[in-house]
């Protein structure tokens, strides 16, 4: 376990390096030299090279490299080029909103898709389960912006039933915040419900054909015990992991959702940064959602080895 | 002598009474018939569409502004700028595809290579899978970001974009195909016969992987629709005024309490395409599965 364990944390270290080496390099190779922006009105020779030296630009680029590390492990990730507001003090206002909608989303796409899968695998040849696959191949085919779009045009604007757009902080205001963030909690955790069932669906489909859900069934245990018991556990391995890697896709995949429902999220920050050619944000923002990414699916990882002990042993997913 | 026949085996007749059966499998699935009478349809409208438009998709006519869906003349009626949706839309579903399809080869093109090598050689596994970790950390949405900053926003670098980001699940199947069918004896009995090693790559294991490279082409696609929707809506994919879907339902997004419909269609057309290629993808899936009807 602890080998494994070991290997794993070496694994994400390593990918958390070198995707940090890519934001740096790619950062470094956008067009535009940033010198000349932060210049402002005196473009001077004097002026850039005073800027490049105060920003340790003329230094060579393994040494930036370094710099840039440890200030960004003390989480100062520079100045916003167009609002002088640190990069950081506007990740602590837009990260919260983003972390709501994700986690509200994903719970309502859990809930759904793992309800849906499990009675599709369960009711075969049922209408139920036709219904809930349709459904689901609905739910992956439908771009979620435009239902977005589609849900403010007839439930916010038609009958006012939520606001249209807008965000109040949870701390604020609890009711007024869960009016203006469920509906698109509701829109983005519908499309990763679909992913979920069919992923459910064909895990529980699996482990019901299996001998050790016959096993089960023949000692006389009820229907209910075996499918939760049983075949659901043996299956939660692959929900997991669905559940895990959209969590870390979230991040920025919230980005159309806070677009349209004009949520202050992270999302809207990133695309905000993008049009305004804002590279110090951009540079943290990508930076964040890598690591995002790389510190849940190692988590994911060690949830795995909990569920399947086997994983513990040969270091691969049955 | 004998060693060499069964590799002949494999790749010869038996496979030519499977694909015989897999096509019989996908004429009796009827989801399957009418996905690909979808798809079939919406391909020749895509290729056509620059002739049988009916009208320009630029030109403007600022007399008959959000005509609504069954005016004469416009079927599914106009927006802002006057402009015939039904022809823009007809144009976009073109673009739609063209990304579907130019960022699938990407990933194939770069993918499949490389889940080859990761499969077959076990030294390389490690580094291709810590490459796809790296891509995976960036989503498709930040790839696009990047790419559009550096190179500006097109549809040709969307679909790149798009592409790149489907390249770990390309390598994730080809992968792990490569790895069950070189566990395969008629693979060792090639080996043992001398075969090098890209022989048997590109003989043996790369004809039989085929079927699980299609499946995954048939769901990235609608994925690479939805894709490019999303980013031209962001407005980092196909550059106005050049129509595209995801554009459309950005603009009409603006009046869309006034004229529902120039929000509604287009919107309606990428679900079919994307449920299509969907549902054909499921289908073959099924038909490709030795297990039969499942």
């Amino acid at each position: 376990m602890i080998r494994y364990l070991l290997r794993r944390a070496w694994q994400s270290a390593l990918t958390l390096l070198l995707s940090t080496v890519v934001v740096f390099l790619g950062v470094r190779a956008l067009p535009g030299d940033p010198a000349l922006a932060l210049a402002g009105e005196d473009r001077s020779p004097e002026a850039l090279e005073a800027i490049r030296h105060h920003y340790g630009l003329d230094q060579p680029l393994p040494l930036q490299f370094a710099q840039y590390v440890e200030r960004a492990v003390q989480g100062d990730f520079g100045v916003s080029i167009r609002t002088g507001t640190p990069v950081s003090s506007m990740l602590t206002t837009a990260l919260p909103v983003t972390a709501e909608l994700s986690v509200l989303a994903i719970l309502i796409a859990a809930v759904l898709g793992v309800g849906a899968g499990v009675l599709a695998a369960v009711r075969r040849g049922h209408p139920a389960e036709w219904l809930a696959n349709g459904l689901a191949l609905v739910g992956l085919s439908v771009p979620h912006f435009w239902l977005g779009l589609l849900a403010i045009l007839y439930l916010s604007v038609a009958t006012g039933l939520f606001p249209a757009s807008g965000f109040v902080p949870l701390l604020q205001d609890p009711v007024d915040n869960l009016h203006h963030i469920v509906l698109p909690a509701v829109i983005l955790g519908t499309g990763l419900a679909a992913i979920i069932m069919r992923q459910t669906r064909s895990a529980m489909l699996d482990s019901l054909s299996s001998d050790y859900v016959r096993t089960a069934k023949a000692k006389g245990l009820r229907p209910r015990a075996v499918i939760t018991r049983h075949a659901l556990r043996n299956s939660l391995i692959v929900v997991v992991t669905i559940v895990g890697l959209q969590l870390g896709g979230l991040i920025s995949g919230a980005v159309v959702t806070e677009q349209i429902f004009g949520l202050p999220g992270f999302g809207k920050m990133t695309i905000d940064a993008v049009f305004q050619r804002d590279y110090p944000v951009i540079q943290a923002v990508v930076l964040l959602t890598a690591m995002a990414y790389i510190v849940i699916n190692f988590f994911v990882d060690l949830l795995y080895s909990v569920i399947d002990p086997r994983i513990r042993v040969t270091g691969d997913p049955a | 002598m004998t060693v060499l026949t069964v590799p002949m085996a494999e790749a010869g007749p038996a496979s030519l009474t499977r694909r015989t059966r897999v096509l019989r499998r996908l004429r009796r699935n009827p989801l399957a018939v009418v996905s690909f009478v979808v798809l079939a349809l919406a391909a020749v409208v895509a290729l056509l569409s620059p002739w049988i438009a009916p009208y320009s998709v630029e030109q403007t006519d600022f007399g008959h502004t959000f005509s609504p869906p069954g005016t004469p003349g416009h079927v599914l009626g106009t927006d802002d700028l006057g402009r015939d949706v039904l022809s823009r839309i007809m144009l976009g579903a073109r673009a739609s595809l063209e990304v579907g399809l130019l960022a699938v080869a990407t990933s194939l093109i770069i993918g499949v290579p490389l889940g080859l090598a990761a499969g077959y050689f076990r030294a390389w596994d490690a580094v291709i899978s810590r490459f796809t970790d790296l891509l995976l950390a960036f989503p498709f949405l930040i790839m696009a970001v990047g790419l559009a900053a550096i190179r500006g926003a097109s549809l040709g670098n969307a679909a790149v974009a798009i592409g790149i980001a489907q390249i770990p699940g390309v390598i994730r199947v080809v992968r792990s195909d490569t790895l069950r069918l070189k566990s395969l004896d008629f693979v060792a009995a090639a080996v043992v016969d001398g075969a090098s090693d890209l022989w048997v790559l590109a003989r043996h294991i790369l004809p039989n992987a085929t079927s699980v490279i299609l499946v995954q082409a048939t769901v990235a696609i609608p994925a690479a629709i939805l894709g490019e929707a999303v980013l031209s809506f962001l407005g980092l994919g196909i550059q106005p005024p050049a129509p595209s879907l995801g554009t459309m339902l950005a603009t009409a997004q603006q009046f869309a309490a006034r004229a529902p419909w120039a929000a509604i269609f287009p919107g309606v057309v990428i679900m079919i395409l994307a449920l299509a290629f969907n549902v054909f993808g499921d289908a073959l899936r099924d038909a490709l599965d030795p297990k039969g009807d499942r």
